[in-house]
C-alpha cells in the first residue's frame, strides 16, 4: 500500500476506495478458499490427509470446524486493516480539534 | 429436586431476568425504539446479534441434523457463519454510515424509488413472518416437553414475555434482553457439551474431544463412528453423499441469505460509529462460533452414543431416557423381525439370514438430540432444566428481533415514509408499538396452528433473502452505475425465479423433487444462489441501457464509502 500523495480530495478518495477493495479481495479470496475450496470442492482429496495427532480427516475438519475459525479471524483482521487504512487516509472517526 | 422442578425454577429465573432488563431499558423515542439510540457498545451488540441470529433451530435442531447427515450437515455450519464475513466486509460498515433505520430505507433512498422501497418492505415482512412462526412453535415444544403444559399455553406464555419487552422496549429493550439471553443460551449449550466430551473422550473442550480418542474403544472417535456406520450399512460419517454442486449452492444460498436477512442487518444500525459496526460483526461471529463449533462435536458424540448404546441391544434392556422420549412419539421402535432387539440399518446394510436386506427398526427425530442429550448422558437434573431455559432464550430472542423488523416495516417504511408523512414522533411510536403488538398475536397464532408449509418455507427464507436483498444492497454500495430500473427488475426476477423453482418442486410437483429432475442437480434449498446471480445479471444489464443515478445519489454513494461523518442513525428528509 502506498501512502496517499498530497493530491486532490477526489484522487485521495479514489485511492482510499481502491485500497479498501484490495483488502476486500484478499480477505474474500481466503474466505472462499477455506469454505468452498477446502470444505467442499477439494474436501474428498483433503480427506486422505489426517491432522496429525487427531482423528480429523482434513477436508471434514475444514467443513465443520476450520472454516468457522478462519471466518472469525478474517473479520478481526479486517477490523485492524481498515482502522489503519482509515487513519492513513485521514477518513477515520476520531475526534480531533 | 426433580427435573421438572429444576426446569420450572430455571425458566422462571431467566424470565424474571429478561423482564427486569426490559423495564430498565424502556424506549422513549422512535430512535430508541428503532435503533436503541445508536448507543450500543460493539461487544453488547455482538452478543445481541448472536442471540438474535441463533434461533430455536440452531439451538435445538442443528446438532441433531448434523448427527444424522454427517458431512452433508456442514452446509449449515459454513452457511450460517460464512455469511457474517460477507456482512462485516461488504454491508455493515456502509449501511451504518448511511445511517437509516431499516433495510427498505436504504433501498428506497439509494435507488430514489418508492416502488423499490415497497418491494423491499414486502420481502422483509414475508421473510420475517415465516421465520417468527417457527420460533413460537419452538417455544411451545419446549414448554410442553419440559413443563408438561399444552403447546397452546406454552405459546401464549412466550407471546406474553415477548410482547412485554418488544412492545415496551423496542430495539433498546430487545438489545439488552438479548445480551442476557445469549449468556443463558450459550451456558446451557456448553455445559452438557463439556460433560459429554469428558464422558466420551476424557477431554474438557468439545472441539478437541471431537478429534480425540474415544474412551471406550481406544480408537479415534471419528474412526469409531465411521466403523459403526460401515457395520450397520450407513455411508461414512465424514464423507458426503450429496452432489458437490448442490452442497456448493446450498452453502452459498445460506451464506448470502444470512447476510441479507433484515433482522440481522438492522442490528448494525445500533452502534455509534462505522468502526464499531465492523468490530461488532467480529464479536457477533465469535459468539456464534462458540456454539457453531461445539454443535458438530455434540453431533458426533450423540451419534456414536446412540449407535453404541442402543443399536443391537434388546428392547427390554434400554435405558430410562429411551422410554421418556418414546412417550413423546419422537423416538419409535418397530420390531420388524420380532426378535425384541433394536436393529439400526442403513441403505447398504448386510443381508440377514433369509437373504433380505436388514430393515431399520429405530426412528429418532433429529430435534431431540440436543434436548435428550443430558438424559442420554445421565447428567444431573439441573442440566436438563438449563437446556430448556436455553432453548427458550434462543427462540424468544430471535422472535423479538423479527417482530421489531415487522413493526418498523409498518410504522416507519409504510406509514412515515409512504402513506402518512406528516405523522408525529409520538404517533409513529404508538404505531410502532401497535404494529409490534399485532405482529406478536399473528406470530402466536401461526405458532399454535402452523400452516403445513411453515417449516418448509423457513428453510427457503434464506434463498428468498439471498435472491432479493443481497444483490441490490451490494450494487447500491459498490456500483455507481446501478440504478432504479435495474434494482427493481433485478429484485423481481431474482425472487420470482427462486420462488417459482421452490414452489414447483415443493408444492406443484413434489413427486419430481429428486436429483435427476433438478436443474443442473441443484436442489430447491440451493436455488437461491442461482437466483442471486440472476438478480445481479439483470440489475447490471438493465442499468447499462437506462440512465445513471442522479448526481445527488452519486454524492450519497461517495459519502457511504468513507467512515468519517457518520452521525447517529437519523431521520432522512423525504
Amino acid at each position: 500500500m502506498t501512502p496517499p500523495s498530497p493530491s486532490s480530495p477526489e484522487d485521495r478518495a479514489r485511492a482510499y476506495w481502491r485500497a479498501n477493495l484490495r483488502i476486500l479481495a484478499v480477505l474474500l479470496a481466503i474466505w472462499f478458499a477455506v469454505s468452498y475450496g477446502a470444505g467442499i470442492l477439494f474436501a474428498d482429496a483433503l480427506n486422505r490427509i489426517r491432522i496429525p495427532g487427531t482423528g480429523f480427516p482434513l477436508g471434514f475438519w475444514f467443513a465443520q470446524q476450520g472454516s468457522i475459525f478462519v471466518f472469525v479471524v478474517l473479520i478481526f483482521v479486517y477490523v485492524v486493516l481498515m482502522n489503519r487504512l482509515d487513519r492513513r487516509y485521514d477518513v477515520d472517526e476520531e475526534q480531533r480539534p | 429436586m426433580n427435573v421438572q422442578a429444576w426446569t420450572f425454577v430455571l425458566v422462571a429465573l431467566s424470565f424474571a431476568l429478561y423482564i427486569a432488563v426490559a423495564i430498565w431499558s424502556r424506549a422513549r423515542t422512535t430512535r430508541e425504539f428503532y435503533v436503541a439510540g445508536a448507543g450500543v457498545s460493539p461487544l453488547a451488540n455482538g452478543m445481541a446479534t448472536a442471540a438474535d441470529w441463533m434461533s430455536a433451530a440452531s439451538f435445538i435442531s442443528m446438532a441433531g441434523l448434523i448427527a444424522f447427515r454427517g458431512y452433508d450437515g456442514s452446509v449449515y455450519l459454513m452457511g450460517w457463519t460464512g455469511g457474517y464475513v460477507l456482512l462485516a466486509l461488504l454491508l455493515a460498515p456502509y449501511l451504518r454510515k448511511f445511517g437509516a433505520f431499516t433495510v427498505p430505507d436504504f433501498v428506497g433512498d439509494r435507488y430514489e424509488s418508492q416502488t423499490a422501497r415497497l418491494v423491499a418492505v414486502v420481502c422483509a415482512i414475508f421473510v420475517s413472518f415465516t421465520y417468527v412462526a417457527g420460533q413460537m412453535r419452538g417455544v411451545g415444544i419446549v414448554f410442553s416437553r419440559f413443563l408438561e403444559v399444552p403447546i397452546e399455553l406454552g405459546v401464549a406464555i412466550g407471546m406474553g414475555i415477548v410482547f412485554f419487552y418488544a412492545v415496551l422496549g423496542g430495539m433498546k429493550g430487545i438489545t439488552y434482553t438479548q445480551v442476557a439471553q445469549y449468556c443463558v443460551l450459550i451456558f446451557a449449550y456448553l455445559v452438557p457439551a463439556i460433560f459429554l466430551s469428558l464422558m466420551m473422550t476424557g477431554t474438557v473442550i468439545p472441539q478437541i474431544g471431537f478429534g480425540g480418542v474415544e474412551s471406550g474403544s481406544g480408537q479415534y472417535l471419528l474412526d469409531r463412528l465411521n466403523g459403526l456406520h460401515a457395520e450397520l450399512g450407513f455411508a461414512p460419517y465424514t464423507d458426503g453423499t450429496k452432489a458437490v454442486i448442490d452442497v456448493f449452492c446450498i452453502t452459498a444460498a445460506l451464506m448470502v441469505g444470512t447476510a441479507g436477512l433484515p433482522h440481522v442487518i438492522i442490528r448494525f444500525y445500533t452502534v455509534p460509529r462505522v468502526r464499531d459496526a465492523r468490530l461488532s460483526a467480529g464479536y457477533a461471529l465469535l459468539f456464534i462460533a462458540l456454539l457453531y463449533t461445539t454443535a458438530p462435536a455434540v453431533a458426533a458424540f450423540a451419534r456414536t452414543n446412540l449407535l453404541a448404546t442402543v443399536s443391537g441391544r434388546p428392547y427390554a434392556e434400554l435405558p430410562e431416557w429411551f422410554r421418556t422420549w418414546e412417550g413423546t412419539g419422537l423416538v419409535r421402535f418397530e420390531d420388524h423381525d420380532g426378535d425384541g432387539i433394536v436393529r439400526m440399518a442403513g441403505p447398504a446394510a448386510a443381508l440377514d439370514a433369509a437373504g433380505a436386506p436388514a430393515r431399520n427398526e429405530l426412528t429418532v427425530d433429529p430435534d431431540i438430540m440436543v434436548l435428550a442429550n443430558p438424559e442420554i448422558a445421565a447428567l444431573p437434573n439441573w442440566v436438563v432444566g438449563l437446556v430448556a431455559a436455553g432453548g427458550l432464550a434462543a427462540a424468544l430472542s430471535t422472535a423479538a428481533g423479527l417482530l421489531l423488523v415487522i413493526s418498523t416495516a409498518v410504522s416507519h417504511d409504510l406509514l412515515k415514509r409512504n402513506l402518512k408523512r406528516d405523522i408525529t414522533e409520538r404517533g409513529e411510536l404508538i404505531a410502532a408499538r401497535a404494529a409490534a403488538g399485532a405482529a406478536v398475536i399473528v406470530a402466536g397464532y401461526l405458532g399454535v396452528r402452523p400452516p403445513g408449509f411453515v417449516a418448509e418455507v423457513v428453510a427457503f427464507a434464506f434463498g428468498l433473502a439471498a435472491s432479493s436483498f443481497f444483490p441490490v444492497i451490494i450494487l447500491g454500495i459498490f456500483s455507481r452505475r446501478a440504478n432504479r430500473q435495474g434494482a427493481i427488475l433485478g429484485m423481481i426476477s431474482g425472487i420470482t425465479f427462486t420462488a417459482a423453482y421452490i414452489v414447483y418442486f415443493k408444492f406443484v410437483n413434489p413427486a419430481a423433487n429428486t436429483a435427476e429432475h433438478w436443474w443442473l442437480g441443484i436442489s430447491p434449498e440451493g436455488i437461491g444462489a442461482i437466483g442471486m446471480l440472476l438478480n445481479f445479471a439483470v440489475a447490471i444489464t438493465v442499468a447499462r441501457f437506462t440512465p445513471p443515478p442522479s448526481p445527488e445519489t452519486q454524492r450519497l454513494i461517495d459519502s457511504i464509502r468513507v467512515p468519517r461523518g457518520a452521525g447517529p442513525a437519523h431521520e432522512i428528509e423525504a
